[in-house]
């Protein structure tokens, strides 16, 4: 039975004077919802299929198309919102698992919005970055319990560090789930800023190795395009065991969007699913999860940092604990409210605890443990602004991963259907004319403008503390004041309210 | 005596005066140093560190105790006794001075680690003292042990420095080394061991400024036993040179370097083994490094370093005479104890002034 009792989610409002018939909207929407009615003479909308995603109402040159909330309602009830009604028709109606794409959009606290930062007052001095110096360079990667200085020399020479200019880098999305265009605007951006994009778990696009100094290589449970070259391609590999979008299940790209390039690229059969099993299934426990960091290490001569990413989960600081002492260099944790390109409904919307919670929960364990300052804690899952990233540094962690910020700049307008593969903004699909859509020139731009302007604000932000250097921030609490958190959301964070 | 307490900004000044070839000469020229800058303080801190005054008893830590009660002291004293010899126990010379209030109990203990105990820790003699000192400052109500290394002590409290040195009668001891230190807090602590200076072992740190990467200083210190109970910076600051040189072995040069590290524009410009090393200790302690104003002395008995952070934001001269290096927040309270230095310098941001003792090659 195909007939949809859903009321459709948004309406598509075409304003008659000002439409000038261009067919444009028809052009721009791979969800075919516009059309050109023969009879009538006119173009014409259906909004079933829209899924709001603005493309048409940004490129109508005449400003006639708006894409607005359906004002019809089911009626009222506290109980069953439109979105549990809706629910339940699709899988009546299909009988499957509900799939979606990017972070949970449910209404769960931000605890970066009940952070407050520090400002120096009299008894010392603020810092004006455009006339002092401040220093954002941060290094990833495990640091010996002791620096062995002989003649005014080093001795022993760091483990392999990450080098940073700024505190920021991409998140690991796969060539797949994201366009190649969207790949090499990220790849871009990173070169130019100074920092790292991530390959995620699709391998690495024959294309993109030139960028192999500010690329780091993912290794998933689908072992994606891993080989040799592609593990020395980077300079760091990151062990995925999760997700925040998705904790304990794994991943699916559908066939059609493995086309002869991520074929190459992925290594699979061109049109067949790229199914990530749940776990690793070399690694069962945490002694499993050692072998594979050191067999990494020893393919790649232990010249590269390991680091291994997890899903924030309940446990997060007692598994994190344990990946340091596996070996891991970098340890990142990924928030429930993280993006991806497909993952079911409930488990995106119901898995998983924020990473502001987790982190504060990770650096104090590890601080307890004494063994917070070997390795380095990368954190992600909804980092939105500069501030975020400020309070992220304060509550001990050593940099912060964007995806959703960095598609954003890239044009994403957050409709969440990635999974469809028909982005209308030529990101998260690998169809031909829509990838064309994301020019990587001006991607590249605008992603490492958004880095720039971080940069700038966080030096602002620093400079009012009295701080000129990003590790004198590193960790410290005292710098972060909460609002309108409970006893124990303080003890967590390990922060006292404002007013203390 | 609640030690515990929130932490408080201050603004300050700071003297010290150093014999180069170690002869000893008595508190009141660095009382007067400091007393010219009566205005840097605003009465609710003051102290004096010296070193050589105890020649009786070189080989001993001597112990600088404050106690809230004479319970307090009988309860400190059995932990005291069980873990150390003491050799000789009493309370601290004072006189009675108008503006010094409600002064604690004060004590002096002449000590030497109990070898079986010493023994069965399988720690270094060092690391044993500071335990133990570790342990009264965060275990012991009522109880402060503010000085405790050998041949030096620190003299403090609540008060104009000028008065505590008054108080404690210092114009009777004689040390090759003095440093002094008038407190300006922004806030009424009332509690003596909050004063400056703070020691441990045989480090001082007389120091004017505020830290605003405290909070990360401190954490990163919690993780290896130091525990910063006074929740002030000079704590802090005491304990990362212990941390860097004694636990690190690092030599002074890259102590510094990492507490005020060079820019890194700067370190770009170094030769490679340089920039390689900088780049690690940066890489590696970046959570030692001091953010914020500040300038400092710190003692031992080898000699004495004064520091800037890194960009200059608080005011510290230098000068020498003879055998005497001079250093304080302001020239005056220099050429108030020497009219005619032969050399007075302004050291730049990150920049020490180191000065050794005769035939010592390292602080």
């Amino acid at each position: 039975m195909n007939f949809n009792m859903a009321v459709p989610e948004f309406l598509i409002e075409r304003k008659k004077e000002r439409c000038i018939d261009c067919k444009v909207c028809i052009t721009q929407c791979a969800n075919e919802c516009h059309s050109f009615d023969i009879d009538e003479g006119r173009v014409v909308s259906d909004e079933t299929a829209c899924v709001n995603c603005q493309r048409c109402v940004v490129f109508c040159p005449t400003r006639a198309l708006s894409v607005v909330n359906n004002p019809q309602q089911y009626k009222n009830n506290a109980n069953w919102t439109a979105f549990d009604i809706n629910t339940i028709y699709k899988q009546a109606a299909t009988g499957g698992i509900l799939l979606t794409g990017m972070g949970t959009d449910r209404n769960y606290p931000i605890y970066w919005d009940h952070l407050l930062l520090n400002a120096s007052q009299v008894t010392n001095p603020s810092i004006d970055p455009l006339r002092e110096p401040m220093e954002l360079k941060t290094f990833l990667g495990r640091k010996p319990e002791k620096l062995v200085v002989k003649d005014g020399k080093l001795a022993e020479k760091l483990p392999p560090q990450l080098e940073l200019e700024v505190p920021i880098m991409f998140s690991a999305m796969s060539f797949g789930s994201i366009s190649l265009n969207a790949h090499k605007s990220l790849a871009r951006a990173a070169e130019e800023v100074g920092t790292f994009y991530n390959t995620g778990e699709g391998g690495l696009h024959r294309d993109l190795y030139g960028y192999g100094n500010n690329t780091i290589v993912q290794v998933a449970s689908g072992r994606f395009g891993v080989h040799q070259e592609y593990l020395n391609a980077g300079k760091a590999i990151e062990i995925k065991i999760g997700q925040g979008a998705k904790p304990g299940i794994g991943g699916h790209l559908p066939g059609e969007k493995v086309g002869l390039e991520v074929s190459l690229t992925r290594m699979i059969p061109q049109g067949s699913d790229a199914i990530s099993p749940a776990p690793h299934h070399d690694i069962y426990s945490i002694e499993d999860l050692r072998q594979l960091i050191f067999s990494l290490k020893e393919a790649t001569n232990y010249e590269k940092p390991v680091s291994v990413k997890i899903a924030a989960v309940h446990n997060v600081a007692a598994i994190a604990s344990g990946i340091a002492r596996a070996g891991a260099d970098i340890i990142a944790i990924d928030g429930f409210k993280g993006g991806t390109g497909a993952t079911p409904l409930r488990t995106r919307d119901s898995v998983g605890i924020p990473v502001e919670l987790a982190l504060a929960a990770v650096d104090s364990r590890l601080r307890e443990e004494g063994i917070r300052n070997q390795v380095s804690l990368v954190v992600g899952g909804t980092v939105r602004n500069s501030s975020d990233i400020v309070k992220a540094i304060a509550l001990g962690a050593d940099a912060v991963y964007i995806a959703t910020s960095a598609l954003l700049a890239l044009g994403c307008h957050l409709c969440q259907k990635c999974y469809t593969g028909k982005c209308n903004w030529g990101i998260a699909t690998q169809n031909p004319n829509l990838i064309k859509r994301l020019n990587p020139d001006i991607g590249a731009k605008r992603a490492a403008n958004l880095l720039k302007a971080w940069a700038h604000e966080i030096k602002e932000l620093l400079g009012g503390m009295g701080i000129n250097a990003l590790e004198s921030l590193r960790g410290n609490r005292l710098m972060l004041r909460g609002i309108g958190l409970s006893q124990k959301e303080l003890e967590i964070l390990g922060v006292v309210h404002a007013g203390e | 005596m609640n030690k515990i307490f929130p932490r408080i900004p201050s603004g300050c000044a700071i003297s010290g005066i150093m014999n180069k070839k170690g002869h000893r000469f008595s508190g009141n020229d660095i009382i007067k140093s400091i007393a010219l800058m009566h205005d840097r303080s605003n009465g609710l801190g003051g102290g004096f560190a010296a070193y050589g005054i105890y020649p009786d008893y070189p080989d001993h830590y001597a112990f600088h105790v404050f106690y809230d009660s004479l319970a307090n002291r009988i309860n400190t004293e059995e932990f005291i006794n069980d873990h150390f010899d003491v050799d000789m126990s009493e309370p601290i010379h004072t006189r009675k001075v108008r503006s010094i209030n409600n002064p604690p109990l004060i004590w002096r203990y002449f000590v030497r680690p109990g070898q079986n105990k010493l023994i069965s820790s399988e720690l270094t003699e060092e690391e044993y003292v500071v335990r133990c000192v570790m342990r009264v400052n965060s275990c012991f109500e009522g109880a402060y042990i503010f000085s405790s290394g050998k041949n030096m002590g620190a003299f403090k409290g609540v008060g104009y420095p000028e008065d505590i040195g008054d108080f404690y009668c210092l114009e009777k001891y004689d040390g090759y080394i003095w440093t002094a230190h008038g407190r300006f807090p922004t806030n009424t602590p009332g509690w003596w061991g909050g004063a400056h200076p703070f020691t441990l072992l045989d480090w001082s740190i007389v120091h004017n400024g505020e830290i605003s990467s405290y909070g990360a200083n401190a954490r990163f210190l919690e993780m290896f036993g130091y525990k910063c109970t006074l929740q002030t910076d000079t704590e802090a600051i005491t304990y990362i040179f212990d941390y860097l040189m004694r636990k690190q072995g690092l030599p002074l040069e890259m102590a510094v370097a990492t507490v005020a590290a060079p820019l890194w524009k700067e370190i770009d410009r170094m030769d490679q083994d340089k920039k390689e090393l900088l780049k690690a200790l940066r890489a590696v302690f970046g959570n030692l490094l001091m953010n914020g104003p500040f300038s400092i002395i710190l003692g031992t008995k080898n000699g004495i370093v004064a520091l800037n952070d890194r960009i200059k934001l608080r005011n510290m001269v230098a000068a020498t005479k003879g055998d005497f290096l001079y250093l304080a927040s302001e020239e005056s309270a220099i050429r108030e104890v020497c009219s005619d230095p032969e050399h007075v310098w302004v050291p730049k941001g990150g920049e020490p002034v180191i000065g050794l003792l005769e035939g010592v090659d390292n602080i």
